[in-house]
C-alpha cells in the first residue's frame, strides 16, 4: 500500500495501542506543524482519546515522566516535538533515562520512546533546527533510530514501542513527513541494527543517515545519468545501534567513502563514521573518506542564507566527483 | 496504648539506620570505598514512619541520600554495603555506589543523584500505575535543595493537572541561613516564605510536620498517605528536620563517636552542638524518652534491640567486606535491556 512517512507512523502507533495496553502516548500533536502529520494523526488521538494524555509545556518533566511511566511497567511514546526542545528536557534524556538499566545492575529497563522532529526544516533559524543525533549518540545507553522511508518508518516506531526495552529517541526528520513510498507491511522488517542498501554501485559508497538518504539517492541518479558513475547509498537506519560492518563491506568493494551528514561538520555523526572507516576499511580506501556536511554555524533565518548551509544532492554529488578525481600522489 | 511490640519494630527499623550509617561513615575515613557519599542520621524517622504505611504495590524515588529509605523499605543491609564498597554481591553489581543505590524487588528501581532529578520520574511511575489501573501510589522522597531546580515546578505541576497518587516527601534538613559558614554542605535558597507556598500554589494539598516527633510522623502519613490512596491525588509534606551535626560538614563526620543509648538515659554528648541536637531534635532520642516515660519500653528491652540491630550491621560489613570485586568485563555489560519477544 502507498503510505507517506506521517501515516506510516501512525498506523504503527495505532496497532502498538491496539496490541498492548500498557502502550500510551503523552502529548496529542505528533508531527503537527506538517500538514500530512496532523492529518495522521489526529483520528488517532480522537479514535485513542483514552490513551492519549495531554501535555503541557514541560519538556523536562514530561520526558521524566516518560522514564517513570516505563519503570512502572508502562511502555510509553512522548512526543518531545522538535529536536530542539530536546535542549530542555537534556537532563532526563541524556543523564535520567540511559543510565538507569546500567546503574541497577540491569535489573530496571526503560522502555520508553521520545519523538524527535530532527533537522533543518525551513526558516526554523538557529533556535529550531537542531540535528541532535551526533550530541544523544555520545550518551551510552540510549537507542537512536533515525528512519528514511515511510517503512521504516513504521517498522522502526513498532518495534521501539512493542518489543525494545531499552530508552529510545526516535528521530524522523522534519523534511521527510510528507514522502510517499509504497509500502510492504507484511514484509519482514529488517532488524534494528543492520543498515540497508539503498542502491548498488561498484565506484564509491555513500554513507547516510535520515534525509541524507533520499538526498544521497538522488545525487546517485544525477552521477549515474551525468557521469556514469554507479555510487552506492547505505541508508544507517539508526546510529545506535550502529552497522559498521555494512559499511566496511561495502567500502571493501567500492574503496571510496562520502559521508552526507546534515550534522555540523565537527563532531557530528560523520565524524563517527569516518573514523570507523578510517580505521576498519583503510587497507581497501583509494582516496581519504569526504565527508559534506553542514557547516559549523549556526542555521540562519534567512532563505537565501539558510540555502547557503543546505547538503544538497548538488553537493553530494560534486563532492563524490572530486573524491574520484583523487590522485594519490 | 499502642502494641509495643510495634514499638519495638519501629525503634529497631530507626535504629537499623543510624547504626548503618555509622559504619558507612567509619568505612569511608578507613578508605573502605572512594568518593562523597551522605548519609540519613536524624531522619531515620521519616524514612521509618513512611514506609510503615506502604504496601508490596508502591514505589518509592530517593536520592544521593537514599540509605535510610532502602532499609526502612526492607533492602538487605549487606547487599547495600556490598554496593557502596563498589563489590559484585552489590544490589547493583557494583554500578552504582552509595549514590544511586536501588532496588526494583522492592519497589524502588531507579535512583537519581540529580538534585531534584527523580521528581519528574516518580510523577510518571503514578501516572504509569494509574494508567495500569494499579492499587500502587509512589512515594517521592528528596530534600529541600529540590525546590532550587525547576524539574519540582513542573513534576508537581504535572502530578497537580494529570491527578495521579504521589505522596511528595521534602525533607528539609536545611540549615538557617544565620548559621551558614564556608564549607559546609550547601543549603537551599528559596525565595519563598515557607516551601509548602509553592506546592499550594499549584492546589497541591501541603503540610509541615516536625522530623524529630515520631507520634507526628505517623499520624500525618497515615492521614496524607491514605487521602492519596483514596482520592488518587498528589500530596505534598514538608519534614522540618534539624540537621545532624555530622551532617554539617562537606564530608559526613561522627562528633562524639557512635550514638551512645545511654543520652537516652541522661548521659549527654560531647561536643555542645552535638549535645543540643540530642536533647531536642534527634527523633531516635525524642522517641525513646516517651518510650520509657510512658512504660512501653525498658532499659533492658533497648540495649537488647540496640545489640541485635548493630549484630545484624556488624554481619552486614563482613559480608561486603569479604564478597569479591566485580569482574573487570562486567564494565561494559548491561547498557542496554534486552528486547521482549512478542
Amino acid at each position: 500500500m502507498k503510505l507517506n512517512y506521517s501515516q506510516a507512523m501512525a498506523l504503527a502507533v495505532r496497532e502498538s495501542l491496539q496490541q498492548d495496553p500498557n502502550v500510551f502516548l503523552i502529548g496529542s500533536i505528533f508531527a503537527g506543524l506538517s500538514a500530512a502529520g496532523r492529518a495522521a494523526f489526529t483520528p488517532l488521538v480522537q479514535d485513542f482519546s483514552s490513551r492519549v494524555v495531554p501535555a503541557p509545556v514541560s519538556e523536562l518533566g514530561l520526558c521524566g515522566t516518560a522514564i517513570g511511566a516505563a519503570l512502572s511497567g508502562c511502555r510509553p511514546l512522548l512526543d518531545i516535538g522538535t529536536a530542539s526542545f530536546a535542549f530542555q528536557a537534556w537532563a532526563q534524556l541524556a543523564n535520567e533515562a540511559p543510565n538507569i538499566h546500567y546503574m541497577s545492575g540491569g535489573r530496571t529497563p526503560v522502555p520508553a520512546t521520545f519523538y524527535l522532529m530532527t533537522g533543518i526544516r525551513g526558516a526554523g533559524a538557529a533556535q529550531h533546527s537542531h540535528r541532535i543525533q551526533a550530541m544523544l549518540g555520545n550518551v551510552p545507553g540510549l537507542q537512536l533510530v533515525l528512519p528514511a522511508t515511510p517503512g521504516d518508518a513504521y517498522a522502526m516506531l513498532k518495534w521501539a514501542l512493542l518489543e525494545s526495552s531499552s530508552p529510545t529517541a526516535y528521530i524522523s526528520h522534519c523534511q521527510l513527513l510528507e514522502d510517499e513510498h509504497e509500502v510492504d507491511l507484511a514484509a519482514p522488517a529488517l532488524p534494528i541494527g543492520k543498515a540497508r542498501i539503498s542502491r548498488e554501485g561498484r565506484d564509491l559508497t555513500i554513507v547516510a543517515h535520515s534525509v541524507m538518504v533520499p538526498r544521497a539517492l538522488a545525487a546517485a541518479d544525477r552521477l549515474a545519468a551525468e557521469h556514469g558513475i554507479e555510487a552506492e547509498v547505505i541508508d544507517m537506519r539508526s546510529l545506535c545501534p550502529l552497522d559498521r560492518e555494512t559499511m566496511v563491506r561495502s567500502v571493501a568493494k567500492t574503496g571510496r567513502a562520502l559521508i552526507p551528514d546534515e550534522c555540523h561538520l565537527s563532531f557530528g555523526a560523520g565524524a563517527e563514521l569516518a573514523a570507523t572507516l578510517a580505521r576498519d576499511a583503510f587497507s581497501y580506501l583509494k582516496a581519504p573518506v569526504h565527508r559534506v556536511a553542514t557547516p559549523d554555524v549556526p542555521i540562519p533565518f534567512s532563505p537565501v542564507l539558510e540555502s547557503a548551509l543546505i547538503v544538497t544532492p548538488e553537493k553530494i554529488a560534486s563532492e563524490a566527483l572530486a573524491m574520484l578525481n583523487f590522485q594519490k600522489s | 496504648m499502642e502494641d509495643p511490640v510495634k514499638h519495638q519494630k519501629r525503634l529497631e527499623n530507626m535504629l537499623r539506620i543510624r547504626r548503618f550509617e555509622e559504619q558507612v561513615v567509619r568505612l569511608s575515613k578507613a578508605g573502605g570505598f572512594p568518593g562523597h557519599y551522605h548519609v540519613y542520621i536524624g531522619q531515620e524517622a521519616t524514612a521509618v514512619t513512611v514506609c510503615e504505611q506502604l504496601e508490596p504495590h508502591d514505589m518509592i524515588f530517593t536520592t544521593w541520600r537514599n540509605h535510610g529509605h532502602l532499609l526502612a523499605r526492607g533492602a538487605s543491609p549487606g547487599r547495600m554495603l556490598a554496593e557502596i564498597l563498589g563489590r559484585a554481591t552489590g544490589l547493583c553489581r557494583g554500578k552504582s555506589g552509595t549514590l544511586h543505590l536501588a532496588d526494583k524487588e522492592i519497589g524502588m528501581p531507579a535512583t537519581s543523584a540529580m538534585v531534584g532529578g527523580a521528581l519528574p520520574i516518580a510523577t510518571g511511575a503514578a501516572l504509569g500505575l494509574k494508567h495500569r489501573r494499579s492499587p500502587g501510589i509512589v512515594v517521592a522522597f528528596f530534600g529541600d535543595a529540590a525546590l532550587d531546580e525547576g524539574a519540582f515546578y513542573e513534576a508537581v505541576n504535572l502530578a497537580g493537572l494529570w491527578k495521579v497518587p504521589i505522596l511528595y516527601v521534602c525533607e528539609n534538613n536545611s540549615i538557617p541561613p544565620q548559621k551558614r559558614r564556608r564549607g559546609q554542605f550547601p543549603s537551599s535558597s528559596l525565595n519563598a516564605a515557607q516551601l509548602i507556598d509553592v506546592p499550594r500554589a499549584l492546589q497541591i494539598p501541603s503540610e509541615v510536620v516536625d522530623g524529630a516527633d515520631v507520634d507526628a510522623l505517623c499520624g500525618c502519613f497515615r492521614k496524607l498517605i491514605a487521602e492519596v490512596r483514596t482520592s488518587a491525588s498528589a500530596r505534598f509534606v514538608e519534614v522540618r528536620c534539624t540537621r545532624w551535626p555530622g551532617n554539617v560538614p562537606l564530608w559526613p563526620e561522627l562528633p562524639g563517636g557512635e550514638w551512645n543509648l545511654e543520652w537516652a538515659f541522661g548521659a549527654k554528648p560531647e561536643p555542645q552542638d552535638l549535645a543540643a541536637w540530642a536533647e531536642k531534635s534527634d527523633p531516635l532520642l525524642n522517641y525513646l524518652r516517651g518510650l520509657l516515660e510512658a512504660g512501653t519500653l525498658d532499659r533492658d528491652i533497648a540495649f537488647a534491640v540496640d545489640a541485635r540491630v548493630r549484630n545484624e550491621i556488624a554481619d552486614a560489613v563482613h559480608f561486603a567486606e569479604s564478597s569479591p570485586w566485580p569482574d573487570p568485563a562486567e564494565a561494559t555489560r548491561g547498557t542496554f535491556a534486552a528486547e521482549r519477544r512478542t
